[in-house]
């Protein structure tokens, strides 16, 4: 079994609490605030807890907090939690090096999670990992995409986002993939998650809204890198994404200008150039 | 145990009354895309560092066996104006012009066009631009002007036989003016085009054009000037060149130019990001099943080269991430 230790800095709680109460008034609908993940596994959220409590929760804003299994779920809960998210994959080889288990067993862990969050009247959200490409396995076929979605979504889960994990995907590999996944989950019920690794975030994104998604997953100055392959970008920045949809005369009820600023403060605090290329230009301009 | 650092600060966007651009994914693509290099002239023109002779004809050379058919090579604009291209004619004559392969190079003037096919030059471009305060601040005259200066150098063309491409700037977007009208861009696009040019580029000059922006202006120039006549060139300052460039694949275009490695910074936004790198439209396009005839590692590897050289990283994503898997 192998382990690998990717550095990453540990953000203090107070500076994670002010990014979010600052993404919070920028008309962000849905801000993702940390996960219940055992810190013995993720040492970043070991303050999910005070994080959760710290925040000022804006009203119509949605806090959704990642919770992996049964335990993680009751500790969100008892944090104040009112939606969750469970993470599955489409890879056999990804799921069993990242969360130790096959899908089947993934699938029944978040059964689990999944049923009690309805006694207790909590969305939950699903996500697909490898969803255009696996680290390990290569290519993944579209049709796997699709059942693991498909058994999501049938599970419970109110909306499912597909990721491009290592983001290898293209407009091409998203089009096959989406067209088979929507044959089996309503596209209202899609959200696209898009790594920028390739430089292919954006144009995959308009290739998933042309086929009629309407829910994008970003990270404010396209925070977190590839953790499979050192130095390169990850998520792609919300403000490039933003850039691009209010271009194109879709609303989001977003205030970029809020995003960049928030973009700026956390990367300030830690000590790092954004990501987001609509951020330094605009930092730039003569 | 791997962690993915998926979770913190992520964020998601509901979109609501959602306007599609009027084009579909499904939307047929073309089947071959002509790639145009622009990094030995554009590329190499906006960096800060004086690349020297023969490192810009061993890149020329690198890239004419990666596939590419257009590489555009020097530009025989005055040295007093750009120094950058000062060796323009060693440049011309050192490479190794390979079979197949078109080496256009920048004509602003007759002059320019005489010394230009004097050193061998068998194809020429010629700039204009959409926006009038543009044309005055970089060519100091006003866009009828720039477009009458031409004529001498268009006959002279078409008597030598060099066919000669236009190049239209700030076609969605001006540092000083602001946004540019659709119906501007062409009717330059279209005067270039019947001046004789025989493909246009239309020039995302600082990078501000959207999905939705570009498809209006295409919308527009494509009523003046043949689809098959037409190019883009997108700049990446605001991260929108591949989308752009999708929808205008999309719209039926299929001449596409970039810059090796993203060489070529912006000089309205100082340290931003200028042109696309080749690299990143490649996979794209390779990756809908399009053809451009480029070999991708042969690609990267000159753009691997020219960045040692430059002692400055590659603004290539692509690049980036397949040295470090």
């Amino acid at each position: 079994m192998k382990s690998f230790i990717v550095p990453q800095e540990i953000v203090p709680t107070r500076v994670k609490i002010e990014l979010i109460d600052m993404l919070s008034a920028t008309g962000l609908s849905v801000i993702e605030a940390t996960s219940f993940v055992s810190s013995k596994w993720v040492p970043q959220m070991a303050d999910h807890t005070d994080v959760l409590q710290g925040i000022q929760r804006a009203p119509n804003v949605r806090y959704p907090v990642l919770t992996p299994n049964m335990q993680g779920f009751q500790d969100a809960i008892a944090a104040g939690a009112t939606e969750v998210a469970v993470f599955g994959s489409a890879s056999e080889t990804f799921s069993r090096r990242n969360i130790n288990c096959s899908i089947d067993e993934s699938m029944l862990r978040f059964e689990e999670v999944i049923n009690a969050a309805k006694e207790q009247q909590i969305p939950v959200r699903g996500y697909v990992s490898c969803a255009l490409g696996c680290p390990y396995e290569g290519c993944i076929e579209p049709p796997k995409v699709a059942e693991v979605a498909k058994r999501m979504y049938e599970m419970g889960c109110y909306e499912i986002s597909l990721g491009d994990t290592i983001g290898v995907g293209t407009p091409g590999s998203m089009f096959k993939m989406l067209q088979k996944v929507m044959k089996d989950v309503p596209v209202d019920a899609l959200a696209v998650h898009c790594h920028d690794t390739y430089g292919q975030a954006l144009p995959n994104i308009l290739t998933a809204l042309q086929m009629g998604v309407s829910v994008v997953d970003s990270a404010v100055a396209g925070l977190g890198g590839c953790p499979y392959a050192q130095g390169s970008t990850g998520n792609v920045s919300t403000e490039d994404v933003l850039y691009m949809l209010h271009g194109m005369g879709i609303q989001t009820g977003v205030n970029l200008n809020k995003v960049i600023e928030a973009g700026d403060c956390i990367c300030n605090a830690l000590g790092r150039q954004t990501n987001s290329r609509v951020a330094q230009a605009k930092g730039r301009t003569l | 145990m791997t962690r993915i650092s998926q979770c913190h600060f992520n964020h998601f966007c509901v979109l609501s009354d959602f306007k599609s651009v009027g084009l579909r994914a499904a939307d047929a693509l073309p089947e071959k895309v002509k790639m145009v290099e622009v990094g030995p002239r554009d590329g190499l023109q906006n960096e800060k560092t004086v690349v020297p002779t023969e490192t810009k004809i061993k890149l020329i050379n690198m890239l004419s066996e990666s596939g590419l058919a257009v590489i555009e090579a020097t530009s025989f604009v005055s040295p007093k104006w750009v120094p950058q291209m000062a060796d323009q004619t060693e440049v011309m004559k050192g490479i190794s012009k390979k079979p197949g392969v078109s080496y256009p190079v920048l004509t602003p003037n007759l002059k320019g066009f005489q010394a230009a096919v004097g050193a061998g030059a068998s194809e020429v471009a010629i700039f204009g631009a959409a926006s009038e305060l543009f044309s005055k601040k970089n060519i100091n005259c006003s866009v009828e002007e720039s477009l009458q200066r031409f004529d001498d150098i268009m006959k002279a063309a078409k008597e030598a036989a060099v066919p000669v491409r236009g190049y239209v700037s700030c076609v969605v977007g001006c540092p000083y003016e602001g946004k540019v009208a659709p119906e501007k861009v062409a009717h330059v696009a279209k005067r270039l085009y019947s001046m004789g040019c025989y493909e246009i580029s239309l020039g995302d000059t600082i990078g501000v054009g959207t999905p939705g922006s570009m498809t209006e202006m295409l919308e527009a120039v494509s009523k003046e000037v043949p689809l098959s006549a037409l190019a883009v060139h997108c700049h990446d300052t605001y991260g929108q060149a591949l989308a752009n460039i999708l929808v205008a694949l999309q719209m039926g275009v299929s001449v596409v130019d970039s810059s090796v490695a993203g060489l070529g910074g912006c000089p309205y936004a100082q340290g931003a990001s200028g042109n696309v790198a080749t690299e990143d439209v490649v996979y794209m396009l390779h990756g809908l099943g399009i053809q451009t005839g480029v070999d991708l590692q042969k690609l990267m590897d000159a753009g691997a080269f020219i960045c040692r050289t430059l002692n400055r990283k590659t603004s290539s994503k692509v690049a980036q991430a397949t040295c470090k898997l």
